[in-house]
């Protein structure tokens, strides 16, 4: 039984998965602000020299930014709420699917009940971000606790590995 | 007001290794004027062809990016000024050619043909910016476009041009895409 279906809680510390994405050869950081992951990753990542974070003013920007990187094999990482995932839906259909780019996203999920699947979430934003994902075609993984952050790497791995993209959800709220 | 395609034309003259950014009807004036390795058109959501020429000069940081937009096509994505004032890559030169009109939709006006957009462009802090509404003018600023440490933010005020259904279908084909990382050895 997975800790989110069982309703156990453990930590999800930033520099747990921090750490993931640093061993997965992202340094670009493409960030519009998510209150679920502001303090544990983006304020630690805003002053890690290893990052080079690039602040945007609207997710689908991101697409756009991130698809220009990959010319120079370069790994980023688009930071984000669920609301932006949403904001964001037809750059991420018409670039990252379409022209098939390894777009890595993680995912805040604001407001995720503490041990609820987010399809089980009473609310009705974060229940359907998974079916999304799902007709989209995109691979997706949550991430509640710190045992669960070796995914992170691996989706990322992965997305470069099949040039795909992959959500990463951020379904425990990360602590500094 | 100035040929839009005879502007390109200039430009097209003088370029040797940049990576030239294009979105719809310049996109397809460009192309139909220079077919080269190095151009890489902006496809799957309109409005962000700047964005993708902001994450080349990132990655490509010995070339300069020159970046052929369009005025309905940034005012899809206007907060892109302030991400590239930011950013300010030295690289990086963002033309955008304005008629006033959603010309690969059919010809209809953007909500206010008047927009300032160099105005837009200097609120952003974007520093080295222009307006030229004639092609002596923009012949004139080509050597500042192709040089001038960026970010450089240019306004080419065109004459509409030709309405009707343009054909995307090669610019947007994979093929192009393979070859621009070929060019550059990805």
């Amino acid at each position: 039984m997975s800790e989110a279906a069982s309703g156990a809680v453990e930590k999800l510390r930033g520099s747990t998965v921090i750490n993931e994405i640093k061993k997965a050869g992202v340094r670009h950081i493409l960030s519009v602000p998510d209150l679920h992951t502001s303090k544990g990753l983006l304020h630690p990542i805003a002053v890690d020299p290893e990052f080079k974070l690039i602040r945007v003013c609207k997710e689908d920007e991101i697409l756009g930014i991130a698809a220009g990187l990959t010319y120079g094999n370069l790994r980023s990482l688009m930071l984000v709420q669920y609301t932006g995932f949403l904001y964001a839906m037809n750059a991420i259909r018409g670039v990252a699917i379409e022209q098939k780019l390894p777009v890595c996203m993680m995912i805040g999920l604001l407001g995720k009940e503490p041990g609820v699947l987010p399809t089980e979430s009473r609310r009705f934003g974060l229940r359907i971000i998974e079916p999304i994902l799902d007709v989209l075609g995109i691979p997706h993984t949550c991430i509640e606790t710190d045992a669960d952050t070796p995914r992170i790497s691996a989706a990322i791995e992965e997305a470069w590995r099949t040039s795909r993209p992959t959500a990463i959800l951020i379904g425990g709220r990360p602590e500094a | 007001m100035i040929d839009r395609k005879k502007a390109l034309e200039l430009l097209a003259a003088r370029i040797t290794d940049e990576i030239v950014v294009s979105t719809y009807s310049t996109a397809t004036d460009w192309l139909s004027i220079i077919d080269r390795p190095l151009n890489y058109f902006s496809s799957g959501a309109m409005g962000l062809a700047s964005s993708h020429g902001l994450g080349l000069a990132l990655a490509r940081p010995e070339r300069r990016i020159i970046v052929l937009d369009g005025d309905g096509s940034l005012l899809m994505n206007l907060p892109t000024l302030v991400t590239i004032g930011r950013v300010a890559p030295r690289n990086f030169t963002h033309l955008v050619f304005c008629n006033g009109t959603y010309e690969a939709n059919g010809g209809h006006p953007i909500p206010n043909p008047d927009v300032d957009f160099e105005g837009h462009a200097r609120a952003a802090q974007i520093k080295k910016t222009f307006t030229v509404n004639d092609l002596d003018a923009f012949k004139d600023r080509i050597d500042y476009i192709l040089h001038e440490e960026g970010p450089v933010f240019g306004s080419i005020k065109v004459e509409q041009g030709i309405l009707g259904p343009r054909s995307y279908k090669d610019m947007y084909k994979g093929e192009r895409r393979a070859a621009l990382r070929s060019a550059l050895g990805v």
